[in-house]
């Protein structure tokens, strides 16, 4: 058994390390409120350039010379995947679980004989993923410097796609984020952003439009946009997901370190008594001897 | 009879500005200035550098954007822009810093012509701001 100072050294210590995840997890906590905001107010961007677009692409007249950008290059060979992760750990399952997903997605395309090429976002994501598919890592971006996600970052990130796309590097694209749903919950996404898809066709209102200029132009000059935007988007969930993967982790790395200390509070009082009783018995042992 | 209608400007990272009293407003569309009134068809177009007024009854702001998309339906003109400037806020060094920037772009070799005009554009925008 542990001596009774080594036993009393590990309380402290535990104690030190409690009190680390305490304060990350109030750290977590009020950068999360910000995070979660911040997706809030993005949303009306995100989703009224959608319906934008949704509205255009249904309006376009000449469904063959649609932008490549909408339609795809026509072949499924090559596929692109964004892999956006944080650039900390200490945040439990969260960047795990997208890195999960994005591998199961790659062997899957992998699997059908197509190739794929891979850019990370964040270091952890790179991190993980360049021992196994180090090779296949094309870039690697990470935003340390920004303290919160930003439009700027987010459009570095599409403008670096879609040159990639305009120079036929490509011809599917696809990014990997955890949405956020609450605190305990993120599940990791994954979204094809180039071509389009066009799932929600349900909605489109039968309003038609007058384009100026024409709407093949508009199109085209929008469609690079909303790549930025979708990144973007997928940049706020991203943050205000680990944010709160990382305070529910650390809410339980805090309570995990109060059972341990009462643990070892319990083993600490039990040896101490253990040695006083051992004394009292020599004391009177040796006392009737005599 | 009313004459008002809604006028929602969006950035990526937040809602910039929503009025519900809006009278007029006039936007730098991309082949020339458009004044939109209440119960305009409903449009769609892009926005080139410039300034954007908004009138209500009594007052008139005055915004500078680099870009942007705009719709307008149900008497609704939503602005989706990534870069717009209240007219008001914008500082002496501010605009320096941009119309610096806009020359340094001028001068890349790598442009093509529509970038070029776009830049120009926005040359003459900053420098009439002045």
């Amino acid at each position: 058994m542990a001596s009774l100072d080594d036993l009393k050294k590990r309380i402290a210590s535990v104690k030190s390390t409690q009190k680390i995840t305490k304060a990350m997890k109030m750290v977590a906590a009020a950068k999360l409120r910000r995070a979660q905001e911040s997706a809030e107010k993005g949303r009306p961007y995100s989703e009224k350039i959608n319906n934008i677009i949704l509205n255009l692409s249904n309006g376009i007249s000449d469904k063959e010379n649609a932008p490549k950008l909408l339609s795809g290059t026509g072949n499924d060979k090559v596929h692109l995947c964004v892999v956006m992760t944080s650039d900390r750990g200490l945040c439990g399952g969260f960047n795990s679980n997208i890195i999960k997903k994005a591998k199961s997605y790659f062997s899957k395309i992998l699997n059908e004989g197509k190739e794929i090429k891979i850019i990370t976002v964040g270091s952890k994501g790179n991190d993980q993923l360049k021992r196994v598919f180090g090779e296949k890592i094309i870039e690697n971006i990470s935003f340390k410097e920004s303290k919160n996600a930003n439009y700027f970052d987010a459009d570095k990130v599409g403008k670096m796609v879609i040159e990639k796309f305009e120079s036929e590097e490509f011809d599917v694209c696809t990014i990997f984020y955890n949405q956020f749903k609450n605190v305990i919950t993120q599940i990791p996404q994954s979204q094809q952003i180039i071509p389009l898809n066009n799932e929600k066709d349900q909605n489109i209102s039968e309003e038609s439009y007058e384009f100026e200029p024409d709407e093949d132009e508009i199109l085209s000059n929008l469609l690079p946009k909303n790549i930025s935007t979708q990144i973007f988007k997928a940049m706020l969930e991203n943050s205000a997901s680990e944010q709160g993967s990382r305070m529910s982790a650390m809410d339980n790395a805090t309570r995990n370190a109060g059972e341990m200390v009462d643990k070892l509070t319990i083993e600490y009082n039990r040896s101490r008594q253990a040695a006083i009783t051992k004394e009292l018995i020599e004391i009177i042992s040796g006392a009737e001897s005599l | 009879m009313n004459e008002e209608f809604k006028v929602e400007i969006v950035n990526p990272e937040k809602s910039f500005l929503s009025k519900e009293d809006v009278t007029e407003v006039v936007i730098p569309a991309f082949e020339g200035e458009m004044g939109i009134l209440k119960d305009h068809i409903p449009i769609i177009s892009f926005l080139k550098p410039g300034i954007i007024k908004i009138f209500t009854k009594s007052t008139e702001e005055k915004f500078y954007v680099e870009d942007g998309i705009i719709e307008f339906k149900n008497n609704n003109l939503s602005i989706l822009t990534s870069s717009i400037f209240n007219l008001r806020d914008l500082k002496k060094d501010k605009l320096k810093e941009l119309l610096e920037k806009a020359e340094e772009d001028l001068n890349k070799d790598s442009n093509n012509d529509q970038f070029k005009y776009l830049v120009d554009q926005k040359i003459e925008v900053l420098k009439s701001i002045n």
